[in-house]
């Protein structure tokens, strides 16, 4: 008998925002270390939610996240960049700072978190020929195209070598071939880092391609947790 | 060691970002220097109406006037009983006799001299005195009414009156000019924060980035202390100078004194270094306190 203990674990997650809306709904599900997971639904259905939760820029109002051994919910602000540590995030719109080169950027959350000097080059280095802009070192962001600024925010994601990979809609900003090789860049990391990948997405394209485990969440409950190869295009 | 890196690398940043942002950090620090110098200029006439008011308060004496009747018994026994007084300094009650009263004025004026030269030790007109100094000005008045109620005093003397008024006066102004220095830090400190959240409010996705990334809130807010320091102490090199400068140039052109030789300007070399170290510590700790209060906003979840 095999035991797979899950990396990420949400029992019965209930999130209602200070405004009254409510986002999830009673909301389990368990992820797996090292595993590539899509999250999709419909708009509203609560999928950014859900990331928020996980790198506790939310929390939860009722129910409990565990991450990694890390009881996400009852952290203590002061506490968050332990768990921001383990993770790497990556958003839609990129959020690079546009006064810093390509190696500044991804340099800056390795300085943020107090690495040491000499560890910084060599690290930054990898990233960038991890995520393949090793020739744009120099560049500043506003000088590249998106698929390359979203290298650069991918890289910077990976330089402290998190245990999990989170993106809300990394693609949404990007025309498809461009999206494709995004996929491809974190589907070639989640094999050859052993990262696990959670990647919000709209594009039912890129999952009906790709194979992976798939989490299909409606008006904030679980609509389907279809496992790798099961998805089947439906309409949510 | 990590900790050492930490605050080493926050140094380097604060100069690396007063640099980036110059336009804001100008903007921030004309603002310090403003304040500050008129935090300067408040202190130097805090300290001087301190001193006058000191000086004043010091030079406040109890004239008491001795019966002639007095023997030479009773006037040691009164000199003992008006040390006794709770208000009374001990060490400043001098005994000056008639004839040492008449020798004082003779020195001072010929006149005098013509006249009181005729007189001997019976016909002296005035009266044996002790000069009373007390220990709080404040309450002169009570201890003039004591000292009256002993035995062989006929009169007391003190500026009745005037000297209270001149005193409620100055207490009122000393009290003033405090509450003045407070209030002006206090409004710099405000002026400075709402000057560094401004420069803050440019970084927010800088330190949101931070955040994400998992630096820690204090190695975020760090940077920004020593930074909002940096400003202050920046700001205050020109304050500093101008007060220094200023008040060195004032007590030359003036002579020491403000239009009577009554009041006497404090020696510069005796309140500068205070003033100057006091503008920096403002500078400093309110450019650290401004920033730091200024970057919480954007550490909560
Ligand atoms: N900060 C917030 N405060 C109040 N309500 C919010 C907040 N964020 C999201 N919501 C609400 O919660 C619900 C779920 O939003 P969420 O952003 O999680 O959806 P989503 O699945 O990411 O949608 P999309 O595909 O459009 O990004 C929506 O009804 C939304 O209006
Ligand atoms: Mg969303």
């Amino acid at each position: 008998m095999v035991i797979i203990l899950s990396l990420i674990e949400f029992k019965n997650v209930t999130k209602q925002y200070k405004n009254g809306v409510t986002a999830l709904y009673e909301l389990s599900l368990e992820i797996e270390k090292g595993d590539f997971v899509f999250i999709i639904g419909s708009s509203g259905g609560g999928k950014s939610t859900l990331i928020k939760l996980l790198y506790r820029e939310e929390k939860p109002t009722k129910g409990t996240i565990i991450m990694g051994g890390i009881n996400v919910g009852k952290l203590r602000n002061r506490s968050v960049y332990k768990l921001r540590r383990k993770l790497g995030i990556v958003f839609q719109d990129y959020r690079l700072l546009p006064k810093l080169t390509v190696y500044e950027n991804v340099a800056f959350a390795l300085e943020a978190i107090g690495e040491a000097r000499g560890n910084i080059r060599p690290k930054v280095l990898k990233a960038l020929e991890l995520v393949g802009l090793k020739s744009k070192v120099r560049e500043y962001p506003d000088n590249l195209s998106g698929g390359e600024q979203q290298r650069v925010a991918i890289a910077r994601a990976l330089v402290n070598e998190p245990k999990v990979l989170i993106c809300d809609e990394p693609t949404g900003n990007l025309d498809p071939a461009m999206s494709m090789e995004i996929v491809e860049l974190l589907s070639k990391i989640n094999e050859t880092e052993g990262t696990t990948v959670l990647m919000v997405t709209h594009d039912k394209t890129i999952v009906n391609k790709m194979k992976k485990h798939v989490i299909a969440l409606k008006d904030g409950h679980l609509f389907k947790d279809y496992k790798k190869g099961e998805y089947v295009d439906e309409i949510l | 060691m990590k900790f050492f890196r930490i605050i080493g690398r926050s140094i380097r940043d604060a100069f690396k970002s007063v640099k980036r942002n110059f336009s804001l950090s100008i903007a921030s620090i004309t603002c310090v220097i403003i304040t500050l110098i008129i935090v300067g200029v408040a202190l130097i006439i805090t300290f001087n109406i301190n001193d006058f008011t000191t000086k004043l308060k010091k030079d406040l004496s109890i004239v008491v006037f001795v019966s002639n009747e007095a023997d030479n018994f009773d006037i040691t026994s009164l000199e003992t009983q008006i040390k006794a007084i709770d208000n009374v300094d001990p060490d400043f009650v001098t005994y000056q006799s008639k004839a040492e009263i008449k020798e004082d004025m003779m020195k001072n004026n010929e006149t005098f001299k013509n006249i009181m030269s005729a007189w001997d030790d019976d016909e002296n007109p005035l009266q044996n005195t002790y000069i009373v100094k007390v220990i709080d000005a404040n309450k002169i008045g009570e201890t003039a009414t004591a000292i009256k109620n002993l035995a062989k005093v006929t009169r007391v003397s003190y500026g009745e009156g005037m000297v209270e008024q001149l005193l409620m006066a100055f207490n009122g102004v000393q009290k003033f000019s405090f509450i003045a220095v407070i209030a002006l830090v206090v409004v710099t400190t405000f002026l400075i924060i709402n000057t560094i959240k401004l420069t803050i409010f440019s970084r927010k996705r800088e330190i949101s980035i931070m955040r994400l990334v998992g630096a820690s809130n204090i190695s975020i807010k760090l940077p920004f202390v020593f930074e909002g320091m940096l400003i202050g102490i920046i700001g205050s090199i020109l304050p500093i100078i101008l007060v220094v400068y200023g008040y060195y140039s004032l007590f030359d052109i003036m002579n020491g004194k403000l239009l009577t030789d009554i009041f006497t300007l404090v020696p510069p070399s005796e309140i500068v270094f205070k003033i100057g170290a006091f503008i920096l510590l403002i500078g400093a700790v309110v450019g650290m306190l401004g920033s730091a209060s200024a970057v919480k906003k954007y550490l909560k979840v």
